[in-house]
Formats: structure tokens, C-alpha cells, sequence
């Protein structure tokens, strides 16, 4: 299908104002990371001058690099635990036989008309009755678990010919082993967009970090932004903007190089 | 003779029954084992809560949350008596009204825009699909400041055209509705890489045979991309409704609820009855009506989009 010039031009034009509504917010916050509290309260759209100094002042004030540690600990911790969880049961549905297994596929399409949020309360009371309230357990080990996970490595599995299996149960190869040095290397699309996906959910995960941390030890960025935020009200949007920018970085890097793999994989197990 | 040369087939098909037995009860157990991990933590994390609630619906509880004194459907009534909590179950439909066909017309629009095989589309795709990758909070920052009443980009537009300015987080009249507008700019990421995905994998065959039709551009989006885009856009539509009804980062950054509780959306409704109000007990009920909604939105979305939705 070829455009004409006309044609390509308009679309042209709408993509660029769209692309320019679309981003505004977020550029208007990277711009305003670099502007003086001067700057911002004059309007302006670009800083008179560009200076770090919002950044140098949200680490010097705030315990953000302890958020971002924090952060990166809980979101690779879930990304690891919904790997290997999602991976072995989408191993069980794909390649075991076995009585009742009909069954445990019902009840994981069943958790996904359960809402997280509706289940709060009793999770919260769980998790302090563990003593895990401002630890990491308390932060990954519920979520490592996921449906979704396991349905979008499922359809990946299931295209691994069975004659493998078969070749592979005659010499003697057992489960496990198949499972480790076969199926998960040849998986390694799925695997590397459900990383991506689990570490970018978590990441950005809002509500259960807010309940199960109560001091600086183990809390979150989302949660710390909550902070800064509720904090900085005077005028200080300068600071806000360069923490915010921060948080958002590690998780639009990933989507930017995942974004073609994130695409398919979503549609896939979401759609197929 | 003959029997001799039938004993040793019967052993071998005893041996054979025996050994697919015990294969099967092997084939069980690693079954099992394989799918443990999940099954215990959805188990303790997502089933035994939400039994927990159900049962924590029909107590009056301390402040710590244990159940005290059974009440039956008591706290059912209590919240269907609440008017804040009738309010807060008409924000969340109005908020889903608003949310809903806003996110998938813009995405809609940007998708089959960025389906357009030109130079440079990549980068357009990337801009459309960046919100999915800011978090809520990050966002609600963002749009904090476009809706600050003096140095806000919105009231500035507003004024600078000669309107009164809003106050848009303050004002009850408009506080939900700019809470929707910055819920839309959330969700279009995931929106829009969803359908961009469904209209890709509409087949360019049927364009070329149109084209020979000469048919025009509206006419094969009319006659072509709307329908062969119906299941993803019904995946698309269940999914943000849901997503509207779990709705809650951005409440508790841009509003707190207020004002005069008109943002106070269900699920944020469930936190401060539960965690700031210490009402367990009532904060459960509401938490089983939002679980029914959603219950029932799933189902719809299985039971309608069953053939695009098959999990064999």
C-alpha cells in the first residue's frame, strides 16, 4: 500500500501533534527537572539554564537512593520468583499427563477473577503475623505467583515439538533435566518478556508497598515519591520533577529496548 | 501348548497395566511438584484472603482486625445505608464511564495512526507506547502540576484564552473528571500497543483487494479495521474496565479522595475504611462487592470473547 505525498504529509502531521500532546507531560517534567524555582514559577517552557542542581537536591534530602536500591531488590526478586514459579507450572500444563490437572488449569484461570485489592486486608494481616511488614519477603513472596505468567509461557511451550520430549524420555533424560537444559533455553523470548514485564509491574507497584512498609528500611520509590510529594508542597517542583524523573528511567529503558518482544508477548497471552 | 504360549502375554499385559499404573502415579507427583510453588502461594496469598474476607464481612472486628461479635449481613446493609459509600460506588461507574471509551477512542486513534508503514514510524510507536512504562505515582506527579491552580500549563491555556481559571483537583464539580483525564494518559500506552498488535495482524490481503475495489481510506477503516479488530478491542474494553474498578495510585496522590469524597473511588474507599477508620469489618463488605464486579466483568469478558479468549 502506497501513500501519496498528500496523504503521507497529513499523517505526518497528525502523528507529530499527537507524539507532542502524548509526551507533554513527561517532557514538561524533564524540563522542569533543570529549571530554577525561579523558572517554574515564571512559566517558562525552557530553562533559562540548565543545572543538576534539583537532582544533587532530592539525593541530598531524600533517602531516594535507598528507594532505588529497595526498588531494584523487590522488582528483580519478583521477576525471578514469577520466572521460575510461571516457567515450572506451564511446564506441568504443557508436558505432564496426569489425573486432575484439568482441574489446577481452573483454578489458575480462577485467581484471575480474584482483584489483588479486594483481598487486601487479610494479606496485610498475614504479612504481620509473619513478621514480614518492612521486609522484603513481605514485598515479593505475594507475588510471585502469577497466571498471567504462566499462561504466556504456556503457549510458548506448547510449540516445542513433542517428538523432543519423546527422543528425550528415551535416553533416559529425566523432568527436571528437560526442563532445564531444553525447554527453558528454547523458551528464551517468552522468559526474557515476562522479565520484563514482571520487573517493569513491580517496579511501578503502588498500593501493597504503601500498606506493608511503615519506615525508610525497605520501602519502595513509588512509596518514597509519595513522600517527596506530600512533603515538598512549597513550591519546590523542581525537586518533585527530578525525583520523579529518576523513578522513571530504569522502567521506560526497559520498555524502550523490550517494547517489539513486550508487544507480541502481550498480545499473545493476553489475546490468543 | 496353547497355554503355555498364552501365559507369558498375560504376564506382559499384567506388567504393562502394572507399569502405566505406576507411571501414572509418577506422572501425578512430579505434576504436582512442578505446580506446587504456585499452587501454595496462590493458596495462602489469593484463595485463603479472600475466604477471609467473606468471612470477615459478617463480624464487627477490633482494631486490629480480629472478628469480635457476628453481626450476619449487618455490615452489607451498613454500606448500602453509607451515603459515602454509595457515592463512592457512583464516582467508580462514572469514573469507568469516563475512562473507559476515553482510553481505547484515543488509543484507537493513535493505533491505526502509527499502522501506517512510513519512515520513522518506530518512533511514534515508542512515544504512544511510553506511558506504559511511568509509573502511577511518577504520573500523577506529572499531571499534579498541569492541574496546580496558579502555575499549573492547564490553567494557564485556560486563562490565556480568556477563561475563568479551574481548580481542577478542588473543585467537586471537576476533581473526577481531571482524575479520569490523567488515568486516560496512563493507560493509552498499554492501549495502544495492544491494538497497534491486533491491527497488525489483520491480514493486508483484504486491503489490496479493496484498494483494487478502489475503496477509500474511511471506508476500509469502517469496513475493515473496526470489525477485524473486534475481539482485540473487546479484550481491550474488559480489561480497562477492570482496571478502572482496581483504580487507586492516583487517587491517593492527586486527591485523597476528596473533594467532598467525589474521587473517592471503591478501592480507595476499601483503604481508609479499613486502614485509617480501623473498620475491618465494613471495609470487608465493600471489598466483596468490588470482588463480585469483577467476578462478573471476568466472566463476561470469558464467556463473550470466548472464541478469541480459548485457553485449550
Amino acid at each position: 500500500m502506497t501513500l501519496s505525498i498528500s496523504k503521507k504529509i497529513i499523517f505526518y502531521v497528525l502523528l507529530i501533534i499527537f507524539s507532542l500532546l502524548v509526551f507533554s507531560p513527561a517532557l514538561i517534567a524533564l524540563l522542569m527537572s533543570f529549571m530554577s524555582s525561579q523558572d517554574i514559577m515564571t512559566g517558562k517552557i525552557i530553562p533559562t539554564e540548565f543545572s543538576f542542581d534539583n537532582y544533587a537536591k532530592v539525593f541530598d534530602r531524600f533517602p531516594l537512593f535507598q528507594y532505588l536500591i529497595n526498588s531494584f531488590i523487590v522488582s528483580i526478586v519478583i521477576m525471578i520468583g514469577q520466572l521460575l514459579l510461571a516457567s515450572l507450572a506451564a511446564y506441568a500444563f504443557v508436558f505432564l499427563e496426569f489425573k486432575g490437572r484439568d482441574f489446577i488449569f481452573f483454578v489458575f484461570i480462577a485467581t484471575m477473577m480474584v482483584p489483588f485489592e479486594a483481598s487486601i486486608i487479610p494479606n496485610f494481616h498475614t504479612i504481620r503475623h509473619l513478621n514480614w511488614l518492612d521486609h522484603y519477603n513481605g514485598l515479593t513472596i505475594p507475588f510471585f505467583a502469577t497466571a498471567f505468567g504462566t499462561f504466556l509461557l504456556r503457549q510458548n511451550f506448547k510449540q516445542i515439538p513433542t517428538e523432543l520430549k519423546e527422543a528425550s524420555q528415551i535416553a533416559g533424560i529425566g523432568e527436571f533435566k528437560y526442563y532445564l537444559t531444553v525447554v527453558l533455553p528454547m523458551a528464551k523470548t517468552s522468559l526474557i518478556t515476562l522479565g520484563v514485564y514482571g520487573f517493569v509491574t513491580s517496579w511501578n507497584m503502588y498500593l501493597w508497598p504503601l500498606l506493608a512498609t511503615t519506615n525508610d528500611s525497605v520501602r519502595t520509590v513509588q512509596i518514597g515519591l509519595r513522600q517527596l510529594q506530600s512533603q515538598e508542597q512549597l513550591n519546590e517542583w523542581g525537586v518533585i520533577m527530578a525525583g520523579a524523573i529518576i523513578i522513571v528511567v530504569p522502567t521506560l529503558i526497559l520498555l524502550f529496548l523490550g517494547q517489539s518482544k513486550l508487544q507480541k508477548g502481550l498480545t499473545e497471552g493476553a489475546i490468543k | 501348548m496353547n497355554e503355555i504360549a498364552y501365559q507369558p502375554e498375560f504376564q506382559t499385559s499384567v506388567n504393562f497395566t502394572k507399569e502405566k499404573k505406576k507411571q501414572r502415579i509418577s506422572n501425578l507427583i512430579k505434576g504436582i511438584l512442578f505446580l506446587l510453588p504456585s499452587i501454595l502461594l496462590f493458596g495462602v496469598f489469593l484463595f485463603y484472603p479472600m475466604g477471609k474476607t467473606i468471612y470477615l464481612s459478617f463480624f464487627l472486628t477490633d482494631n486490629r482486625g480480629d472478628p469480635t461479635v457476628f453481626v450476619g449481613l449487618e455490615n452489607y446493609v451498613k454500606i448500602f445505608q453509607s451515603s459515602n459509600f454509595l457515592q463512592s460506588l457512583k464516582s467508580t461507574l462514572l469514573f469507568a464511564l469516563f475512562t473507559v471509551p476515553g482510553t481505547i477512542l484515543v488509543s484507537l486513534v493513535l493505533a491505526i495512526l502509527a499502522n501506517e508503514k512510513l519512515r520513522g514510524i518506530g518512533v511514534f510507536r515508542t512515544i504512544f507506547s511510553s506511558t506504559m512504562g511511568i509509573s502511577v505515582a511518577a504520573a500523577s506527579v506529572f499531571w499534579m502540576f498541569l492541574f496546580h491552580p496558579t502555575i499549573g500549563w492547564l490553567n494557564r491555556i485556560v486563562e490565556a484564552m480568556g477563561f475563568e481559571a479551574v481548580g481542577w483537583l478542588t473543585d467537586p464539580d471537576w476533581a473526577l473528571l481531571s482524575v479520569s483525564i490523567s488515568t486516560i494518559w496512563m493507560n493509552i500506552g498499554f492501549t495502544f500497543l495492544i491494538l497497534l498488535g491486533g491491527l497488525q495482524s489483520i491480514d493486508s490481503y483484504l486491503y489490496e483487494s479493496a484498494d483494487i475495489d478502489g475503496a477509500g481510506y474511511f471506508y476500509k477503516l469502517r469496513r475493515i479495521t473496526i470489525p477485524m479488530l473486534s475481539p482485540t478491542l473487546f479484550f481491550v474494553l474488559t480489561v480497562t474496565l477492570i482496571n478502572a474498578f482496581q483504580t487507586f495510585g492516583q487517587v491517593d496522590m492527586l486527591t485523597r479522595g476528596g473533594p467532598q469524597n467525589e474521587t473517592n473511588l471503591i478501592v480507595y474507599s476499601i483503604y481508609q475504611e479499613a486502614f485509617m477508620n480501623y473498620q475491618f469489618g465494613t471495609a470487608s463488605a465493600q471489598a466483596i462487592i468490588l470482588f463480585i464486579i469483577i467476578l462478573l466483568l471476568t466472566l463476561v469478558q470469558f464467556k463473550l470473547g470466548e472464541r478469541k479468549v480459548h485457553y485449550q
